[in-house]
């Protein structure tokens, strides 16, 4: 998917693994300082977005597939989360715990299901099986269809961090996150994701070499969709809230779209995406429908002009400047 | 009052003509996805606003120049059509040398917008359009009642889309495209003209959408979002029928929405989820679609 020729999928961390280091650290040093400027609860929304962003991006970063469905797995991780927590009274790990392993689960068999098709088709049946679980979310009755589920309680993390303080729940969220990049730059540096983009390079080469190209997919297909199911997890024990907004196809092409923006193939991109479009979304609120406009504008300008993403382009002009 | 496994005559075949209305429009929209996706490698996502916009125009040229339907049927699929052309040719064509899922993001981008600003000036409550007069009331076939819209746009649906097939499969102008299809710079090399082939096909199958577009507006109300849901469910029948045939389309689009009226009269529950389910089920059985060709 990402242009092959360009500098930031050749070294996707940017230059070196000292940039890189730099970057995260700077990334982590805003992230622990924020919150005393930047109101809480709004940098929890990007934490959580990040994430998913994050999760959507080992796919079609590093992948190349992409999947046009990912809301059904951030919607179904709020609502199977939302419910462990408020209805069986599960403490808030757990009830993050097992959104997870529900999203991962559905990532299992949705994967199963969409692998068996590549590229435009690919992102068709993702589409297609996350509208499924929409109308399915709208109809069972554990989600309460339109209303959602609401007043999630938050409750206590071990049973020792009281989540309702504000402060408290920014780090458990900032920590979540953290744990989650680190997971998956691991994973993209392992032989695993040195296979992964093999495949994405090319298939029948890497089938050739005697991988399972289907397997490897499928795996990092779940890996994808049970991070995405933690991102809604949490967003839902956040903002006590999961509803079918989650679900929907629109969330789903957000999250195409914090990616695209941020730079596809880019291990910062997404978060910078996500950062940009929240941030917006925030401000825009006033203007209604303006704001599909404008995502829409930015969605055609990221295509025609600007492909390599924000990450990307900086990468390349860091690339060039110091050639 | 008659019943066939339990359930009153009347309901089934009011069912099954809806379904057959529905599976119409799938064809239509199905047809014009699979001749843009044989010659550009272009999922259209454009397609759902597209539809919409054909709606539209109906309605605008109705409102405020007072023409009719049947103008509006011949106009409003040039006016888009020409659309199609500029973001073909300003647009689309930029994108060709690269992987195909770029096409996908930007016509997602595009259709976005233009949703956007209609909803903005439109709001998201439909605006009815007066069906015209010759198809007030309804054929009474003995054993149910049809009105005669509903049958217009049956039979409607299927000359359009038998006339594609011929065109396509059984002209010289059709040769062409199909081996375009095959090879465009081979064609190319025969002194053909690809890209203006290509810039044609985007527009004739753009102009297929806001003709069901057209055919829509009496039916359903004139919405902005009236495109983007049917447009999900339409890429479940391209899955289904594959995008090899064109006959395939046209069948899996009928079929399909024939079966999606029966689940509402049988298990109401699952009316909407039916159509993704019978996508599930193909994959595992034939993942190339049930016409379709491995690529």
């Amino acid at each position: 998917m990402a242009d092959p020729t360009s500098p930031a999928v050749r070294a996707p961390f940017g230059e070196t693994e000292r940039t890189t280091a730099i970057a995260f650290a700077v990334m982590l040093v805003l992230f622990v300082v924020a919150p005393v400027v930047v109101y809480p609860v709004f940098l929890m929304n990007v934490l959580c977005m990040a994430l998913f962003a994050c999760a959507f991006n080992l796919l079609i970063g590093f992948g190349g597939l992409l999947s046009f469905g990912h809301a059904m797995f951030l919607g179904m991780g709020g609502f199977v989360s939302a419910h462990a927590a408020r209805i069986w009274g599960m403490p808030p790990e757990a009830a993050i715990a097992l959104g997870t392993a529900a999203s991962a689960v559905l990532g299992l068999f949705t994967g199963l299901l969409a692998i068996r098709r590549q590229g435009i088709y690919f992102a068709m049946i993702t589409l297609a099986l996350a509208q499924m679980v929409y109308f399915f979310c709208l109809q069972a009755p554990f989600t309460h269809g339109e209303d959602g589920i609401q007043s999630v309680p938050r409750g206590k993390l071990f049973a020792v961090l009281d989540l309702n303080n504000i402060w408290v729940l920014y780090y458990v969220v900032l920590a979540i996150f953290l744990g989650a990049f680190l997971l998956i730059y691991r994973t993209v540096h392992s032989p695993f994701g040195q296979v992964l983009k093999a495949i994405r390079e090319n298939e029948p080469r890497a089938i050739s070499l005697g991988y399972d190209a289907d397997r490897y997919k499928l795996l990092a297909f779940v890996l994808s969709a049970a991070l995405s199911g933690l991102a809604g997890a949490t967003k839902a024990i956040v903002f006590q809230l999961a509803s079918l907004t989650d679900v929907h196809w629109t969330m789903s092409g957000e999250v195409v779209l914090m990616t695209l923006l941020g730079g596809m193939g880019t291990i910062f991109g997404p978060v910078v995406g996500a950062l940009v479009i929240v941030g917006l979304q925030n401000y825009l609120a006033a203007f209604g429908q303006w704001v599909t406009v404008i995502t829409g504008v930015i969605f055609v300008v990221c295509v025609l002009a600007f492909r390599r993403g924000i990450v990307g382009e900086l990468a390349a002009w860091w690339a060039k400047r110091r050639a | 009052m008659t019943e066939i496994f339990g359930v009153p005559t009347q309901a089934l075949f009011g069912q099954l003509l809806i379904g057959l209305i529905n599976g119409a429009f799938y064809a239509m929209l199905s047809l014009g996805l699979a001749v843009i996706f044989g010659l550009l490698n272009i999922i259209n996502f454009t397609h759902g606003a597209l539809y919409m916009m054909g709606a539209f125009c109906a309605w605008f040229l109705l409102q405020y120049l007072g023409v009719g339907y049947w103008w509006a049927l011949l106009i409003a699929p040039l006016a888009v059509g020409a659309i199609g052309v500029v973001i073909e040719r300003t647009m689309l064509a930029r994108l060709y040398q690269l992987d195909h899922l770029y096409g996908l993001l930007l016509t997602f981008g595009l259709a976005l917008i233009i949703q956007g600003v209609f909803t903005n000036y439109f709001g998201s409550s439909g605006l009815p359009y007066q069906l015209p007069q010759e198809f007030s009331g309804a054929f009474n076939l003995g054993f149910m009642f049809l009105p005669k819209y509903r049958a217009w746009v049956i039979v409607a649906s299927l000359i359009i889309c038998l006339s594609t097939w011929y065109v396509i499969e059984r002209t010289k102008l059709g040769s062409y495209l199909r081996a375009a299809t095959e090879n465009a710079a081979l064609v190319q090399a025969f002194g053909i003209n690809v890209p203006r082939m290509i810039t044609l096909t985007y527009g004739f199958g753009v102009a297929l959408a806001a003709f069901a577009g057209v055919m829509a507006a009496p039916i359903y109300q004139v919405n902005p979002q009236m495109g983007a849901n049917l447009i999900i469910v339409v890429f479940a029948v391209v899955v289904i029928g594959g995008m090899g045939s064109i006959l395939g389309s046209i069948i899996t689009g009928f079929g399909l929405g024939v079966i999606e009226g029966l689940t509402k009269v049988f298990y109401p529950e699952a009316s909407n989820t039916v159509i993704f389910i019978i996508m599930a089920i193909v994959l595992l059985i034939k993942p190339a679609g049930l016409f379709g060709r491995a690529r």
